[in-house]
């Protein structure tokens, strides 16, 4: 089993919907076991009282929200160098989720801002990386949809998305000299990976699986989409031909 | 190389609007800002080096989409193309025309618009010098999204969308540079960091560009 084979839309409408029910199946239970543990069954941390559960939501979508454009990424450079039509169209697919998941990440961080830290939006590093992010995910969708021809458009996003990766990438880290420049030692983000304990690390493993997993079944359902969609304007194009 | 140069700002100056045009800009910019903020001298003063980054910013972006556009449309994009020159050697002479066409002006203009925006003295070298470094790489940059652009009848919106998040390094330390140059303190990180990223985007943004001209072309 290699990527090449899937090349071929055939190939990959008949695995994908091989997979799709197993794993909508267990995108469901990993959702609903780890939402349900770590909403109604994890003690209350002790200084963040209940506001901790949105620890649940937050993390899985922020981690989701970078993978995504490093998937992207991975499947535009697929695309650049060896043509693989898939992979483009999976590339197209993802944004919409990944652009999702930033503004989850982003509106799930507010709520969780405004009892702990007291304000809805800080220009905290992190915070204003992910609205960066944010953007970019806009700018990479808002060029698919402006040009008509598929293949002119997969090119193009394609190095709009490894120039956005830079940029991203360097945004990051000049937000993180422009913030310490402006209020010196402001640790406003916490690290949160490292001082948890178990009984909230089980859940969260199991919601980041979720996560994971959701965005496997959105991908392939979205990817079906698109090469249906794809199929579609071919044939309306043939027809308009004869 | 030089020919393609010279033969882009004769066009520019000729066809009206080059150099004027983005300095009217940024100095309406300008004069709106104290409306907006109200006239004190100190939150002026405080907020002047963001303004005058994000003026400049602005009038940089206004002139983008015409960098190719005009070509593209008469076909001698196609013959730039075909000539002997490599396609990123032509983009780099456009973003060399955009930038002596607005930046350059810009950065010779901007110490006037900091006395208007109450500048402090110690500001003024610092200023010039964080335009000077970091509105080549806005030009650069500027010419990657027109790249992309080119091929679309209404690219203006969407040019901005693309450039500006590119836009946002560029932008935290130059209007740092100033602002540390303003309040006397140290301010070799972020010149390097400048200079870096525009020498960095000089040697490799023309390539992207290039590529997505021989896309938009093809």
């Amino acid at each position: 089993m290699s990527i090449w084979e899937y090349a071929n839309p055939v190939k990959f409408m008949k695995t994908s919907s091989m997979l799709l029910p197993w794993v909508t199946g267990l995108t469901v239970i990993c959702l609903v076991v780890g939402l349900i543990w770590g909403f109604f069954f994890t003690p209350e941390a002790t200084n963040f009282g209940s506001t901790v559960k949105v620890i649940y939501v937050h993390v899985p979508s922020a981690m989701m929200a970078i993978n995504i454009w490093v998937m992207m990424l991975v499947t535009s450079l697929i695309w650049l160098i060896r043509r693989h039509h898939v992979s483009a169209l999976a590339a197209k697919a993802a944004a919409p989720i990944g652009m999702v998941m930033t503004l989850i990440a982003l509106i799930t961080g507010a709520v969780w801002g405004q009892p702990m830290w007291g304000t809805w939006w800080e220009w905290d590093p992190r915070l204003t990386s992910f609205l960066i992010l944010f953007l970019f995910y806009l700018g990479y969708m808002a060029l698919w949809e402006a040009i008509d021809n598929p293949d002119t458009a997969a090119d193009l996003t394609g190095v709009l998305c490894l120039v956005g990766s830079v940029f991203a990438l360097l945004s990051r880290y000049a937000v993180n000299f422009w913030n310490q420049g402006l209020h010196q030692g402001a640790t406003l983000s916490l690290d949160k990976e490292e001082n948890i304990s178990d009984v909230y690390w089980f859940p969260l493993l199991i919601c980041l699986a979720g996560f994971v997993l959701l965005f496997v079944t959105l991908l392939l359902l979205r990817t079906r989409t698109e090469i249906r969609a794809r199929r579609l304007k071919a044939l309306e194009q043939r027809e308009r031909m004869a | 190389m030089l020919a393609l140069l010279s033969r882009d700002l004769k066009l520019a100056i000729r066809a009206g609007g080059g150099f004027g045009l983005g300095l009217a800009f940024f100095l309406i910019v300008v004069t709106l800002v104290p409306f907006g903020v109200g006239p004190e001298g100190g939150i002026l003063a405080r907020i002047a080096p963001g303004i005058l980054w994000l003026g400049s910013l602005l009038a940089c972006l206004l002139s983008l989409d015409r960098i190719f556009a005009l070509d593209f449309e008469d076909g001698s994009l196609d013959l730039l193309a075909t000539a002997p020159v490599p396609l990123e050697g032509v983009v780099t002479m456009k973003a060399l025309a955009h930038w002596i066409t607005t930046g350059l002006p810009l950065v010779v203009a901007a110490p006037v618009f900091g006395v208007l925006l109450h500048l402090e003295g110690a500001a003024y070298q610092w200023l010039v010098i964080s335009l000077l470094l970091g509105t080549p790489a806005l030009s650069v940059l500027g010419t990657f999204g027109a790249a992309l652009t080119v091929g679309l009848k209404r690219g203006g919106l969407l040019l901005s969308l693309l450039v500006l998040p590119l836009y946002v390094p560029t932008l935290i330390f130059g209007a740092e540079l100033i602002r540390r140059g303003a309040e006397g303190m140290a301010t070799q990180v972020p010149l390097l960091m400048l200079g870096g990223i525009t020498t960095a985007v000089i040697a490799v943004v023309p390539f992207a560009s290039a590529a997505a001209i021989r896309v938009n072309l093809r």
